[in-house]
Parts: C-alpha cells; sequence; structure tokens
C-alpha cells in the first residue's frame, strides 16, 4: 500500500498536533484511517448509506428502493419497514454497549460495596440521593450496607421481567405521563435489547411505527437507565466531577516519563492504574529505568472519565488514536471496549509500543492480553505499569509536538452546575433559568459524540463557535468535548474571546468557561438530569421539550450515537445530526423529522454543513423562546408586601427573578 | 468584572477568618473553653451560625468546630489564568466571613462589655449599639413581616459631604426602610455624620449605628436571619429556606460609599447569598447577571443623588407610600422620633393644656369629605414655647361604617401623627399630647397638615367601610372644651358596649392567621373576653378587619357547640383551627394553660408557664429581662410557646387577657397565677385590684410573687406560703 500522509493527502485535516505527528521522521511508515480512507477506492454503499439494505435473512440481501415497486425485499419488505427496522438495530447495538459497559460498572460496584477493591464508596450525597430514587432505606445504616443494596437493585434492573425502569421518575412528571401513554416506558434493559432484536428478525414487526415504538424504548433504556446507572454509581464510587484543571492534546506526552496511555470506555481499570501509578514500588522501578514516573493519559472516553475526575490528561481523542501511538513516545497503551481501532496493533508494530487488551470480551490480533481483574484490580494495574515500565529503555525515535497541550477547565457535572451558579447554600439551577429568561442566554445546545474520517475534522468547533457566539451556552460530552478542548473552548477565557455578549457576561460572572464539558459518553445522562432540574427549576415550562434547547452529534460514528440521539429525541429534545442512514425512506425521514415532534415533542433533523448546523439548533431554541414568551424583552417587576407573601406560598411569579421555595 | 471582585472577596474571607481565629485562640487561652459567650440577651445565640449551622455556640470552646466548618467553607485563591469557577465559592468564602465575624463579635462582648451601648439609642460618650437584644428584635422584627418595613440598608461607610449624608437617610427612611449603618470611610462614618446634622439615630429613627468596624455587617445579616426564624417558622439549620425567605421577604440591600476594601467584599459576598445585593457609590466593577439576588448583584458608581432609588430598583422593591400632601416627611421611620426640650417648639395637651381627639360616625349628608377646618391659632400665630389647648374631632360616614369601628379607627391617630417628622403623639382619647418640634415649624408645619394626614390615610386603610372623613381641629379653649364633653359621653358608651360583651353573648369569633404565614400550624382564635396574644387586636377588630377585607386574615368563625365550659372548647373552633392549621391542631381550648393551649407565633405579650412546685402558673413580660422561676428567660421560653405548636404548660397570651374572667379558667383563674415580673404587676394594678375584688379575694393582689421575692420555684414556694397563697390548696395542676 502506498502511504499516503494524512495531512498532504487531507485538505479537511485541520488539528495542528495531528498534522505535526504525521508529518514527522518519526511516524513516516505509519499507515493511519486518512490513509484508509484515500485508500480504499470506493465509495460507501448507497442502499447502506440509505439504510435500505436488509440482509437481516438469507433470501437477500435486498435493495430496496424507495416508490419502486418491484424493488421492495423478496419478503414484501418496503423501504420504510427496513430502514426503521436497520435503525432499531442500530440503536439497539448502541443501548447494547452502553449497557454492557453499565453492568461492568455495577459489578465493580457490588465488589467494592464489599470491600472487595481497592475502591470506596465517595459519594455519600449521592449514594443517599439514588438510595431514595430505588427506595432504599439509609437511616442509620453504614454506605457499603446501602451501596451493596443499591448496586444489587440496579443490576436487577437489566434482567427485569416484569415493570418499568425505576430511573424513570427521575424524568419531569410530563415526560413520565407521555411515555407511558405512548407506551414506550421501558422494562427489563437486555429485555429491551432482546425484544428489538426479535422484532426486527424476519417476519416480525413490519409496521414502521410499531419499530420506531421499541426504538424509543430501547433508547431510553439506554439513557434513562443504563446509562445514568452507569454515571451515577461511577460517581458514588469514584467520586463525582468537580472543577478541575487539567492539559489535553498530544503535547501531554512526557519525555522523560514512561508514557501509558488508557484507551477505551470503562474507569474502573483506569483508576486503578491510576492508584498504581502513585505506588512506591512502581514509581522505584521506573527509577530504575530511568524515568521520573508514569504519565499515565487518556485516549477516547476513558480519558474523559479519568480528565473529569481526577485531572488526569488527555493524549487524544478518537481520531487521534493512532496518532498518540505515532509519536513513538508511548511505552503501553492499554484498552477495553468500544471505539478501538483494530488498526493500532499495526500502529504500535512501528515503535517498541505494546498494547494491551484487558477486557474478556474485547481482544485483537497483534495485542497481549491480560485480562483485568476487578478484585484484584490494584496488581492487575501494576502488571501492566511493570510492562510498560519494561518498555521505556526500548523507546526509539520519538516525536511529541511540544507547543500542543491546552489548558481545560473540566468536571461540570450536573451536581457542580448546580454548586457553581450559586454556591453550597445558594446552590440551584435558578441563575441559569434566570439568564435564560431574560435572553443573556438564548439557550442549551449539547454537543455531544464521536469523530469521524470521514468528515472535516472541525465541526464541532464550528458548530460549537457558531453557538456561543450566538449566546448560546454549550454542553459538551464524549469526543466532541475533547475535540472542543484542543481548540481552547473548556479554557474560562474562551468567554470573552468567542462568547456573545450575554453569554460572556454570565459565564464571566459565573468563571466557567462557555463550554461546560459534561464527561463520556455514557454520561449524556447528565444532560438529561441538568435538563430535568431546569424543568424543575421553574420558568422554563414543564417538560423538557419546552426547553429552548437542540442537541447535535455531528461527525458521530459509533451507533452508542444513534441511540443517545433517540433517547434525547423521545425525552423532548430536537437532535440534529449530519447524515443518517435512513435516506432511502420518505416516510422514515417523515416520521423521524416531523411526526416525532407531534409524539415527544423532540424530534430528529440532518444537516451536513456546520454553520448551518448550529442555526437549525438556534432557530429551534428561538421557537422555544417564542413559545415561552420569552422572546421578547421585559420589565422590571418591583414586589409590594403581598407580592412577596405572595412569593413565599408559591402562587408568585415565576419567571421575573424572584421565585418560590427553592 | 465578577472576578475581581470575587477574588477581592476570597482574599478579604481569608483576612478575616485569620483575623478572628486568632482573637479566638487568645480568648481560649485567657478564659477556657467553658467561658459563656452570647450577644446580649438573646435565644438565638450567634443567629447566622445558628440559622446556617443549626449550631449553638454558647462557650468558646463551641468555636472549635465552626471554625473547621469555616476553613473548609474558605476557597483557594483565584488564580490568574485557568481559573477555576470563582461565583460559588466567593459566596462560600462570604458566608465563611460571617461565621467569623460573628465569633469575632462575641469575643469582642466578653473583652470589652462595653464596646456596644447594648440600648435601643445611642449614649451620650457612644453612639454604637450592637447587636439588637431579642426586645429590640421582637419589637422592630415584626415590621420585617407585616409589611410596615420592607426592609433594610446595610450602609458601609459614608457619604463626606454631612447634608448628603443626611439626605440619603432621609430618603431611606421615607421609603420606610430601616438603615443599619457599619464602618466608615477615611475616619468618619455615617451616623458620626447624621449626628453631628442633629438627626437622632437610634432603633426609633430607623437610624441604626450598628457598629464602626466592618464586622459589625453580622448584626444586620443575623438581624434577618432571625426574622426567618422567628417569624418564618423556618428551622435552624435550614439554610436554604432561611437564605430563600430573606431573599423573597425581607428587601434589603448593602449600600457602600468610598473606597472598597477586600473585607468589604468579602462581607458584600455574604450578603448575596440572602439575596442582598451592593449598590455602590464608588467606582467598583458591577455583576449584573441575575439569579442569586432578584435582579443584579453589584451595581456601582451611583451619583449620591440617585443611590436610594437605584437601590430599591435593583432590589426590585415596590414602596407603597402615599403621597399626603405635607411640607414633612411622614412614614412609619418617624413614628419613634423624640421631640426633646431643646428642639420643642410648643405643645399640646399631655397636662400641659386641654387635650383631646375622638373619632365618631355621622350621616352621610352631614359631612363634606376632605374638608378640614382650623378654628383659633395656628402654629404660624404663636411663638415658641406658647402652647395652646386641642381638640382634634374626627367624623366619618360611609355605608359599611358601624359605631364598633370608631376606637378603632380613632386608634389609629396615635401612629398615623407619629408619622409626620418632627411632631410627636403621646396617649390618647382626652390624655393626649402633641409635642411639635421646632424643625417641623421651620419646614412650615400647621394644625390642619394633621387633618390632612388623618383624611389621606385613614381612607387609604380603611376605604372599605367609609366614604367620607372629616376633620376639625379647634385650639380654642372653649371649643376644646365643648369636644371634650362630646368625647366623654363616647368614651363611656363605648366602654360599656365592650365590658358587656362576653363569650357567652356572641355567637362569632374571629380567627386571626396575620402571622400565619410566619407559623404554618398557628391560628389565633380572639374572643370577646381574650384578646389576641399579641395585645395588638381584638374581637372588634378582628370583626371590623374581617368587614374591610372579607378574604382577610381575620374570619368569622361560628363557636358552635359547646364542648367544654372550663376549658372553653367550643365544636366549631375545632373544626376551624384543625382545617385552617391544615389538620396540625385538631383541638384548642380558649381557656387553659394544660389542655390543648392555644398555638402561637412568636408575637405574644407574655408568655404564662407552669410552675410544678408551686402548683401555679407565672406569667412573664416581654420587656422583662431577667430569670424567671420556670428556670428561663422570656427568650427561652419563646422558644416553647412559640411556632405553631402546641406545648401544654407554655402560652403566649396578652396583658388584657390577665384580667380576663375567662384568664385560666380551667385551671382555677386568676387564683393559679403564682408569680408577675414587677413591671407588669404594676402596669396591670388597677385593674388586677378590680378583678380579685370581683373574685372574692381583695387581698389577692399582694399575694403574686415577683421578681424581688424570688426568681426560683423554691424562693416563691416559700413566699406562697407564707402569704397562704390560694394555689397551694387546689388540686394538683399537671
Amino acid at each position: 500500500m502506498t502511504r499516503l500522509t494524512g495531512c498532504e493527502s487531507c485538505t479537511d485535516l485541520t488539528c495542528s498536533s495531528t498534522i505535526e505527528v504525521l508529518g514527522s521522521d518519526v511516524s513516516k511508515n505509519v499507515v493511519t484511517a486518512y490513509d484508509r480512507v484515500q485508500s480504499r477506492g470506493m465509495s460507501a454503499c448507497l442502499f447502506g448509506s440509505g439504510g435500505t439494505c436488509c440482509r437481516n435473512c438469507n433470501m437477500g440481501p435486498c435493495q430496496i428502493i424507495d416508490g419502486v415497486e418491484e424493488m421492495i425485499g423478496i419478503c414484501g419488505a418496503t423501504a420504510e419497514t427496513v430502514v426503521a427496522r436497520n435503525y432499531a438495530r442500530t440503536i439497539a447495538a448502541g443501548t447494547a454497549a452502553h449497557a454492557d459497559h453499565a453492568r461492568e460498572m455495577i459489578f465493580g460496584f457490588i465488589a467494592t460495596a464489599k470491600g472487595e477493591t481497592p475502591h470506596e464508596i465517595k459519594d455519600e450525597e449521592k449514594l443517599h440521593m439514588l438510595a431514595k430514587v430505588f427506595e432504599i432505606e439509609t437511616e442509620g445504616r453504614d454506605k457499603n450496607e446501602i451501596a451493596l443494596e443499591l448496586g444489587e437493585k440496579a443490576l436487577a434492573e437489566f434482567g427485569k421481567q416484569q415493570g418499568t425502569q425505576v430511573m424513570l421518575k427521575r424524568a419531569p412528571k410530563k415526560r413520565q405521563e407521555l411515555w407511558k401513554r405512548l407506551g414506550v416506558e421501558p422494562r427489563g434493559i437486555d429485555r429491551e435489547v432482546t425484544e428489538t432484536m426479535h422484532r426486527t428478525h424476519m417476519g416480525v414487526d413490519q409496521h414502521y411505527e410499531n419499530i420506531m415504538l421499541q426504538g424509543a424504548r430501547v433508547a431510553l433504556a439506554d439513557g434513562w437507565a443504563a446509562s445514568m446507572l452507569s454515571t451515577d454509581l461511577t460517581d458514588i464510587m469514584f467520586g463525582t466531577p468537580v472543577p478541575i484543571r487539567a492539559m489535553v492534546d498530544l503535547g501531554v506526552l512526557k519525555e522523560d516519563m514512561v508514557n501509558v496511555a488508557v484507551h477505551g470506555h470503562e474507569p474502573l481499570l483506569a483508576e486503578s492504574l491510576c492508584m498504581a501509578a502513585q505506588q512506591e514500588d512502581i514509581q522505584a522501578l521506573c527509577k530504575k529505568v530511568g524515568a521520573k514516573g508514569v504519565n499515565l493519559v487518556g485516549v477516547c472516553c476513558t480519558g474523559n472519565e479519568i480528565l473529569m475526575r481526577r485531572g488526569i490528561p488527555v493524549a487524544g481523542s478518537f481520531i487521534q488514536q493512532e496518532m498518540v501511538l505515532a509519536t513513538g513516545a508511548v511505552e503501553a497503551m492499554v484498552v477495553d471496549i468500544q471505539c478501538v481501532m483494530q488498526s493500532v496493533a499495526q500502529v504500535a508494530k512501528n515503535f517498541h509500543t505494546e498494547i494491551i487488551t484487558t477486557n474478556y470480551r474485547a481482544k485483537m490480533p497483534d495485542a497481549i492480553h491480560l485480562q483485568f481483574d476487578e478484585v484484584d484490580s490494584l496488581n492487575s494495574a501494576k502488571d501492566i505499569l511493570k510492562r510498560a515500565i519494561g518498555n521505556f529503555k526500548k523507546r526509539g525515535a520519538c516525536h511529541i509536538p511540544k507547543d500542543t497541550k491546552l489548558d481545560v477547565v473540566v468536571g461540570f457535572s450536573h451536581e457542580t452546575i448546580n454548586y457553581i451558579l450559586g454556591g453550597r447554600f445558594r446552590s440551584s439551577y435558578r441563575p441559569l433559568n434566570d439568564n435564560i429568561i431574560n435572553g443573556r442566554i438564548r439557550g442549551v445546545g449539547a454537543i455531544v459524540g464521536c469523530e469521524n474520517y470521514k468528515l472535516p475534522d472541525d465541526v464541532h468547533v464550528i458548530v460549537a463557535k457558531e453557538l456561543i457566539k450566538n449566546d448560546v451556552l454549550v454542553l459538551a460530552t464524549g469526543c466532541a468535548a475533547q475535540a472542543l478542548g484542543r481548540a481552547g473552548l473548556l479554557n474560562p477565557e474562551a468567554a470573552a474571546k468567542y462568547a456573545g455578549p450575554g453569554l460572556a457576561e454570565v459565564c464571566e460572572t459565573v468563571g466557567m468557561p462557555p463550554v461546560l464539558h459534561m464527561g463520556s459518553c455514557v454520561d449524556n445522562s447528565r444532560i438529561l438530569i441538568a435538563a430535568t432540574a431546569m424543568v424543575e427549576e421553574g420558568g422554563l415550562g414543564d417538560d423538557i421539550s419546552d426547553l429552548p434547547a437542540a442537541g447535535t452529534a455531528p461527525l458521530w460514528m459509533s451507533e452508542k450515537a444513534v441511540s443517545i440521539g433517540e433517547y434525547f429525541a423521545t425525552s423532548g429534545v430536537y437532535v440534529v445530526f449530519q447524515n443518517l442512514p435512513v435516506s432511502g425512506s420518505k416516510v422514515m425521514k417523515k416520521y423521524l423529522y416531523e411526526d416525532m415532534e407531534e409524539m415527544y415533542g423532540g424530534m430528529w433533523d440532518t444537516e451536513p454543513d456546520p454553520v448551518k448546523l448550529a442555526h437549525k439548533m438556534i432557530a429551534h431554541i428561538d421557537k422555544k423562546r417564542a413559545a415561552l414568551g420569552i422572546d421578547k424583552k421585559r420589565e422590571r417587576v418591583l414586589f409590594d408586601m403581598q407580592m412577596r407573601r405572595d412569593l413565599t406560598d408559591g402562587t408568585g411569579l415565576t419567571d421575573v427573578g424572584c421565585h418560590g421555595p427553592a | 468584572m465578577s472576578k475581581i471582585i470575587c477574588s477581592a472577596a476570597i482574599r478579604g474571607a481569608h483576612n478575616i477568618v485569620d483575623m478572628a481565629e486568632e482573637k479566638y485562640e487568645e480568648a481560649l487561652k485567657k478564659y477556657g473553653a467553658d467561658q459563656e459567650v452570647s450577644f446580649p440577651n438573646t435565644a438565638y445565640y450567634l443567629p447566622i451560625i445558628y440559622s446556617m449551622l443549626g449550631a449553638k455556640v454558647e462557650k468558646i470552646g463551641d468555636m472549635k468546630d465552626i471554625f473547621v466548618e469555616t476553613r473548609k467553607l474558605l476557597p483557594p485563591k483565584v488564580t490568574d489564568n485557568v481559573w477555576l469557577p470563582f461565583l460559588a465559592p466567593a459566596l462560600d468564602a462570604g458566608m465563611a466571613t460571617y461565621f467569623a465575624e460573628e465569633m469575632f463579635e462575641a469575643v469582642r462582648y466578653l473583652n470589652e462589655p462595653n464596646f456596644y451601648t447594648k440600648t435601643e439609642d445611642p449614649l451620650a460618650d457612644n453612639i454604637w449599639l450592637g447587636a439588637a437584644d431579642d426586645v429590640v428584635f421582637r419589637k422592630r422584627g415584626v415590621e420585617f413581616v407585616d409589611g410596615s418595613a420592607p426592609g433594610f440598608a446595610a450602609i458601609c461607610g459614608t457619604p463626606m459631604d454631612k447634608d448628603v449624608a443626611c439626605k440619603i437617610a432621609l430618603e431611606l427612611q421615607e421609603k420606610n426602610l430601616y438603615i443599619f449603618m457599619h464602618d466608615q470611610s477615611e475616619g468618619v462614618s455615617m451616623a458620626e455624620q447624621l449626628v453631628k446634622n442633629n438627626v437622632q439615630v437610634g432603633w426609633n429613627t430607623r437610624l441604626v449605628p450598628f457598629g464602626k468596624s466592618y464586622t459589625s455587617v453580622i448584626f444586620a445579616i443575623g438581624f434577618a436571619c432571625r426574622v426567618a426564624l422567628a417569624f418564618g417558622g423556618i428551622k435552624p439549620g435550614d439554610y436554604k429556606g432561611n437564605l430563600i425567605y430573606n431573599k423573597d421577604r425581607t428587601f434589603a440591600f448593602v449600600m457602600a460609599f468610598g473606597p472598597v476594601s477586600d473585607e468589604w467584599y468579602a462581607n458584600a459576598a455574604g450578603a448575596i447569598n440572602w439575596g442582598f445585593p451592593t449598590i455602590s457609590a464608588y467606582d467598583i466593577p458591577e455583576v449584573l447577571p441575575t439569579g442569586i439576588c432578584t435582579y443584579e448583584h453589584v451595581v456601582s458608581q451611583i451619583p449620591h443623588d440617585e443611590i436610594v432609588q437605584k437601590a430599591i430598583e435593583v432590589r426590585g422593591l415596590k414602596v407603597n407610600v402615599a403621597k399626603i400632601d405635607i411640607p414633612l416627611s411622614f412614614g412609619p421611620a418617624f413614628e419613634g422620633e423624640r421631640i426633646r426640650k431643646d428642639d420643642l417648639f410648643m405643645e399640646c395637651g399631655g397636662g400641659r393644656t386641654t387635650g383631646v381627639e375622638v373619632l365618631i360616625s355621622k350621616d352621610m349628608s352631614e359631612i363634606v369629605d376632605g374638608e378640614v377646618t382650623l378654628e383659633g391659632k395656628d402654629i404660624c400665630d404663636i411663638k415658641k414655647g406658647e402652647n395652646l389647648p386641642i381638640s382634634i374631632l374626627v367624623e366619618v360616614a360611609g355605608r359599611e361604617m358601624q359605631s364598633d369601628f370608631e376606637p378603632i379607627l380613632e386608634r389609629q391617630f396615635h401612629h398615623l401623627i407619629n408619622y409626620v417628622q418632627g411632631i410627636m403623639h403621646i396617649g390618647q382619647r382626652n390624655i393626649m399630647w402633641i409635642r411639635i418640634g421646632t424643625a417641623a415649624v421651620e419646614k412650615g408645619f400647621s394644625f390642619k397638615h394633621i387633618g390632612k394626614v388623618l383624611h389621606g390615610k385613614i381612607h387609604q386603610e380603611f376605604g372599605a367601610i367609609l366614604d367620607k372623613v372629616q376633620v376639625k381641629i379647634s385650639t380654642v379653649q372653649e371649643t376644646v372644651e365643648e369636644v371634650v364633653e362630646l368625647a366623654r359621653g363616647v368614651y363611656a358608651k363605648r366602654d360599656l358596649r365592650l365590658g358587656s360583651m362576653t363569650d357567652e353573648s356572641e355567637d362569632v369569633f374571629y380567627s386571626c392567621t396575620l402571622c400565619q404565614s410566619f407559623a404554618p400550624s398557628h391560628v389565633c382564635v380572639i374572643t370577646p373576653e381574650r384578646v389576641g396574644m399579641c395585645g395588638a387586636y381584638n374581637w372588634l377588630d378582628g370583626k371590623a378587619s374581617y368587614q374591610i377585607n372579607p378574604t382577610g386574615p381575620n374570619q368569622p368563625i361560628e363557636k358552635g357547640e359547646c364542648l367544654d365550659e372550663n376549658l372553653g372548647e367550643f365544636s366549631g373552633i375545632n373544626d376551624f383551627v384543625n382545617q385552617a392549621s391544615r389538620g396540625a391542631v385538631p383541638n384548642v381550648s380558649c381557656y387553659s394553660l394544660m389542655t390543648n393551649p392555644m398555638t402561637a407565633c412568636g408575637c405574644f405579650e407574655c408568655i404564662s408557664a407552669m410552675l410544678p412546685q408551686c402548683n401555679g402558673i407565672m406569667v412573664v413580660n416581654r420587656d422583662y429581662m431577667g430569670m424567671t422561676p420556670s428556670g428561663m428567660k422570656f427568650t427561652s421560653l419563646a422558644g416553647m410557646a412559640g411556632g405553631g405548636a402546641q406545648t401544654p404548660g407554655f402560652m403566649g397570651v396578652s396583658k388584657h387577657y390577665l384580667t380576663s374572667p375567662k384568664l385560666f379558667k380551667s385551671e382555677g383563674g386568676l387564683k393559679r397565677v403564682v408569680w408577675l415580673p414587677k413591671m407588669l404587676k404594676e402596669e396591670l394594678r388597677e385593674k388586677l385590684m378590680e378583678r380579685c375584688e370581683e373574685e372574692g379575694m381583695p387581698e389577692f393582689f399582694d399575694m403574686i410573687a415577683d421578681e424581688e421575692v424570688g426568681t426560683t420555684e423554691e424562693e416563691v414556694l416559700a413566699f406562697l406560703k407564707e402569704k397562704g397563697h390560694p394555689a397551694l390548696e387546689m388540686e394538683a395542676a399537671m
């Protein structure tokens, strides 16, 4: 294969650290995804892209053409049925990924509650909050006892055969009623995945609307159950993120230290590595080989997890996983599950780097497998680190981009947002709602999801800059958040530089960046909770669908992104992607882009151009502002005694700044 | 730039906490951990700490934990770049500041007991009053909840021009606000500026010099905290409840003059937690986005002549001040102002001359609304020192007017006339006394202005029951005497009517839930023979209030079937209280201390408490500061009786009820009373003697012990035995 250097062949590559690494001598033999995009030599299958390729039975594969009678499936399946089935399967796969991640975290949580791991229950307040949701008695009980019961009850949610998911009750009342009315309340998490697979099997569910109801149900099982449980239990175990300074981009690798990159999704392994790296025997081993210590760096969402909780630097996002290795400076890349490209083992072959797989579910050729043991996790972690330290002396030429490391402030969990707006004594979402009502902040935009080699790599940044310029506060997660960090948008100083005057003023008052990093992709559940908190704070309607808010996952690549998009849309949010595999059916497009708004108040949309995409989000936000009647300038209300009395008993005005009981 | 403010506030907080901790450690060494510390005469400990953390600081040793908590709140200083969010840490730092300052001031009370005057008014050699004790607090705090004072301005520093300082104070007074003064600018304090300009300062004029250092700001904030605790039904430790209550109810703000130090910023940041914004005359950064306060958090560079208006606007306060067209300032802030001998121009009544005031109702056709006539000499016709007789005859008419309402309307004269700046009114009926100050005369005061005030305000407050008001004032001796004659007849008739009313003679009692928003389960039941425990509302008031505002806090209660004559338990009352208290209080006795006693909000004049050893009841009034035989002072007893809960053995009562035939009827009546403070006993002497006569025990008055007899049950018991007090012979009350 002729080597195509990404930076020369791909005009859309803008990330300066990537360009620098790929341009250096050290990486001259490295083949990256950029090269493969170029060298594949054929464009994507149109039926696949449009969602109209059905290969669910052996009569096919059938390529369906919408509106051409001869081109329906052999079984008679129409375009909308096939698109809906494929779409539902994509969602189910995303949910399955989050659910399996969550399950693993809960196993770790239970082991921790039993005292079998080196971790401990760190956030007791959150433990009690969640115990209440599960109706677990907390009075006079030890935290581990409560945690054990919580862990077991959470685990039971996966295999539940009767009833619906407990966590649904954390949604606004009106939303819960809507789900009930539509019959999309998820039951057991695993059941919804199984049922989706069953219903999309040959000859089962053949009505696109009915299939899409199950699509909604399996997605809700992700967002409001699996992902949310994972986030919350992880917070309880490893600590709920608080604002913290850190660094991102390839420049965080260190020449004089043993660089260990942690890539994947589950933080159990990464947390253990963090603990192990601090221990004396490991430090001593480093000294022995002439290294100053272990420099643990994150990649992809594992990076997000330890970035948010520990301020551990992130070397690269999904799109940079090969570039991290291409520096030649990494002793080991430790991977677990999801979004790990098979190519990393091939890139590593150019260097002394070892790729270590740690999860029995996820192995690859040319990597070493060291099964991570959550019970003996510290020793597991040490074994991994020892291998990496052993590699240090083998390091050859390396190239670490010096100037590309950016300061970021991260750690914006729902709890953090609540705190930073009012302090310990007045914590609430009131200031956020107030400033949305008074128009300083136009609305809230979520930028989440993946990265995609086939599209320009600066889409997140263009969308984010356009949003904040128009006074839209941006919440970010996943690899999108890292991309925004590399562009300097997670720095508080970005507010004055990029944000519109209203948003800049609020950011300046609070001391926060205009883009708030809320965590990994599983942490999109934090955004659901934040949206619910905004509804409950009052003045912005009584459901998530009333909020001036919109979400996007441009550059999406993983099936998880579709599941996330679907649970946001069915929770009432306007969700716009750059493309979706549904273009092969007019009926399905209408369903996703129009009918869903009638049903859920939220819906899907697509727009390939990043600036136009941002403006579609802004237009939706403006539409919601108008519906709330907060699109006009309001007179200051002055309060006399009677009005002040009414405030306290809750009958007073709730949307003029003053409000009732907190 | 919020960052500049927050950085400064956090720096200031560090300084203040360091300073306070140093003082604490010195005191700990000097006095030991068991040394008691407190603000004077209060049941609220160090009120901010008590409100926010629920912690009682009673001894120096108690401060240790609070300092640990305070240090936890103290954030690291803000970095120049890649800063972490600083607003929330600055608010926490402000709270830490207040905790530290409260402990600092408490230690100061210990080290220098006379640093503050501990009085309502300044002393000749010291103008700084320090923390409001519970007597002052109760009296003034009620005004914050009944709306007669919408809030307060906590002023730091002063304008350098003393006339400007006076003008700002006056403007704030005209908005009915309290003015709490702290610290100084360039060595000069606001309070001193006012005193220099002969403005009366002290609680009575709402111009309160709290302290000469910034740490005294906690006296203002602590006052707000206590309002929420005492009248808001907010529990100690319910910090959010307290802060939101104040944000929504107490429309206070900080007003800063002169350069702003880090320590001032720290205090201002603290105040934002309560929703109290800062308005600065000086050029400092602004924080305009809303959320924690109702509107802006910090506004600055406001010229002196606009600062009051701006403050009101920023706080979101609407002050309903009826404009009375007189050349003098007018409002509740001037009610407590005194006219001293040197300021006196002339006086009427009060034993110097004949004086009388009376209100009567007439037929509509007989009255010309708004007509104010003056017969005889006006102020402009006399020289300083020339006193005149006076009669003020107010005639009203209205379709809803009843003669029962006359005394209620007439009772308003006292405060309404006092509202005029430079005029002082004392007494009522034909023992009324008016003193007119020189300053008022210089501004062009005329007797007719009293008429204008009465006409305007009576219309405003009682518009629902009357349509016409005319006022006839005379300074001619003969006319005055005629009015006296007329008034005597009216008074006699009224007294007869009131005296003849009994609980048995009326089928309807009145509820009072005026304070229910402050003590949610509390309902007062006002009967003809049991005046509201605040002493301010009798049965007729309830009736009139209902007439004026049919959906208001006073509702008629059909008393229904009498379930127990001695307890004073009625089916209708039970039903009503049960419903109005939302099930919290299912039964109420009107005449019992031990069985389902009436609940109280906290506004009672007196508290009655059972003394088990003496087998009798003691009653203590709010003004009595000393120990009582119950082992508790008034303030501690208030905690037992208040808050809307039924606590058998403790009950709030009015002074008037002590002379009612229904007093403690189920416990045996007046004969159960074993102890009263001397001042209360003397105040009620005449009426109590009368009641003793009626009960057939003329000698009983002298059997009631007071603090001179003793303040322990043992001492009282010995006295009762010596006197042969009847309570000792009665059946056991417990």
